[in-house]
């Protein structure tokens, strides 16, 4: 049935669901959860980072904008390394068995591990290399290593599917194995690429926070883990809902351009 | 020496135990300027053949001799039309086309290339669908785009592995006739497969059965006697086409193996309750009189020999 409120829901019912929530944050922090700052605290102790959200007041007390463009800026860098390191491997275990075999068992180890163990590993990894920062690298290090991998096994699934028939036009033709690579395989396997570069920079994203609160740099996690630390508890929650903005954004953005390559 | 030559071609697929054998001593031999058809049963193995002609898969016996060399791998010289088109999807019409003319001609100038794949692209008229992709086309236009994409390869032999086969009536009558006058025009060498022998006879100047698979193989090559070019509206009543249809449609029911069939139908055992005289009560979370156990499915088949 379609009544006229039919045509509000998209609105009307994801702002119930939303009061719902905001009403159980209240009588949570009102009743067993004392620590916890009610909704009109958090949006008042919250209102100088969003009011003005490019401020610079100190390292650690930026505008929330100015600290999501920080946090973008790495998760960016780390991201772009998995991008360059893992759509290669993605094709080299795509196209050999032989290297499959060798290194699928070690992927399928690796890929469960969490941040929080990558990033020790990072710090004692590059601690001895001069003329670094070697926070910086290990937290791209750590943010490469985690988000690579979907890249690197959606790459492999899509270039083991390749039709045959495309692979056969190439023969005909007697394309170089360059010419078959760019005209041929990687256009066949772009859809696959896409849904692993998505998923990938979600992952991405979920490893920031974790990567500066162990390294303390400036960044929306950095801010969260700091102000957790000095027992401000209020811009916890702005900084969470900053994070899952964000990750929602980016994700709608990849989404898009992921369609935008579904063309076969 | 003929110019395209298969000398004793057996092919299989698959380990020993799950392994079919599609093609057993297969010969064939066909001159410069032939129009070979072959005509099969579904599933008898004429793309396996075809595959083995154009040099993408290696016959496990036997030898293929194309122009002097002795099994050579693929190439653009033996252009093939591929059965299911095998466009490339993220290419325009134009861009298929053109990525086999910049193949093939790398000598030529980039207008020079250019002009070369418009003069195709309008040969099987598709100039307004230029800049489509093959999502866009109907099935007979991308099987046009294939067929202009071989052709502009200028290739020694073409080889069209039943290149109709999902057109129209009308279509396809219009596309034999574009391939009747490129051959006839070109002095081309083709080897058509096709599951028509109306169509083998219209266009070939000699049609050869191919007999049922697994184990299928060639029959003897059947002459076409009648002129060309030939009209496809008196063909019908020809009495020399008559008598080769005969010929060829006698040949391949012939070869034909002892079909054998599996008829099966599914019973149902209905579900019977025993009548529980002991009056237990009914176990927890059951609906009282529900069925204990489900109508059991038993399939009945009989094989049949025709
Ligand atoms: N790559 C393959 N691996 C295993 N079996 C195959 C393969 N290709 C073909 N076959 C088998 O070989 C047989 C012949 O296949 P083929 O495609 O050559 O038949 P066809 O005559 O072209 O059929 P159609 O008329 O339907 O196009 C079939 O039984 C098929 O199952
Ligand atoms: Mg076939």
């Amino acid at each position: 049935m379609k009544t006229p409120w039919n045509r509000f829901d998209f609105l009307l019912l994801p702002l119930l669901g939303g009061a719902f929530i905001l009403l159980l944050w209240h009588l949570s922090s009102h009743s067993w959860s004392g620590d916890l700052p009610d909704p009109a605290k958090t949006w008042h102790e919250s209102k100088p980072y969003v009011l003005e959200p490019w401020a610079k007041r100190g390292e650690l007390d930026q505008g929330i904008l100015r600290f999501t463009f920080l946090s973008l800026i790495l998760v960016a860098k780390g991201y772009a390394i998995a991008l360059i390191l893992g759509t290669p491997i993605g094709f080299f275990l795509g196209l050999s068995p032989t290297f499959n075999k060798a290194f699928d068992p070690i992927i399928q180890i690796l890929r469960p591990v969490s941040p929080l163990a990558w990033l020790p590993l990072g710090m004692v990894l590059f601690a001895k290399i001069k003329g670094i920062n070697v926070t910086e690298v290990a937290a791209l290090f750590t943010i490469a290593l985690c988000s690579m991998w979907p890249t690197v096994l959606n790459t492999a699934v899509g270039v083991r599917a390749i039709p045959t028939d495309y692979l056969n036009v190439a023969r005909v033709l007697k394309l170089s194995r360059w010419k078959t690579l760019t005209k041929v395989m990687i256009p066949a396997t772009l859809p696959y690429m896409f849904t692993g570069f998505r998923l990938s920079l979600g992952i991405a994203w979920l490893v920031i926070v974790a990567a500066e609160m162990l390294t303390g740099r400036p960044g929306v996690g950095g801010f969260l883990w700091q102000q957790y630390n000095a027992l401000v508890y209020e811009q916890i929650i702005l900084c969470i809902l900053t994070i899952g903005g964000v990750g929602f954004i980016l994700d709608r953005l990849m989404s898009v351009i992921e369609r935008r390559f579904k063309t076969i | 020496m003929a110019f395209l030559q298969l000398q004793g071609v057996s092919m299989g697929y698959g380990v020993p135990g799950g392994r079919t054998e599609v093609l057993a001593d297969i010969d064939l031999e066909i001159e410069q300027g032939e129009f070979v058809a072959i005509v099969g049963y579904s599933g008898s193995g004429k793309t396996t053949l075809m595959s083995i002609l154009a040099g993408l898969i290696r016959p496990e016996k036997g030898r293929v001799i194309f122009d002097g060399q002795d099994t050579p791998g693929p190439g653009p010289d033996r252009g093939l039309v591929f059965q299911n088109y095998s466009l490339l999807p993220w290419l325009t019409v134009h861009e298929n086309v053109s990525l086999a003319v910049d193949q093939v001609f790398p000598q030529l100038s980039e207008s020079e290339r250019k002009s070369h794949t418009d003069r195709f692209v309008q040969m099987v008229n598709l100039t307004p669908a230029r800049d489509k992709r093959p999502s866009e086309l109907s099935g007979g236009m991308r099987q046009r785009v294939s067929v202009a994409r071989t052709l502009s390869m200028q290739p020694k032999v073409l080889l069209l592995d039943e290149p109709l086969g999902a057109l129209d009536a009308l279509t396809r009558a219009t596309l034999q006739d574009e391939i009747s006058r490129i051959r006839l025009a070109e002095k081309q060498t083709v080897v058509l497969i096709t599951n028509d022998p109306d169509e083998a006879i219209l266009l070939a100047d000699r049609v050869i059965p191919l007999t049922a698979g697994p184990r299928a193989t060639l029959g003897p090559s059947i002459p076409v006697t009648l002129s060309q070019p030939r009209d496809r509206r008196t063909l019908l009543g020809n009495y020399d086409f008559k008598q080769i249809r005969h010929e060829v449609i006698q040949y391949l029911l012939k070869a034909r193996p002892r079909h054998r069939t599996t008829l099966s139908r599914s019973l149902v055992l209905p579900d019977v309750e025993p009548e529980d005289i002991t009056h237990r009560p009914p176990p927890l979370f059951a609906k009282p009189g529900s069925a204990r156990r489900k109508s059991e499915m038993k399939t009945e088949s009989v094989e049949v020999t025709l």
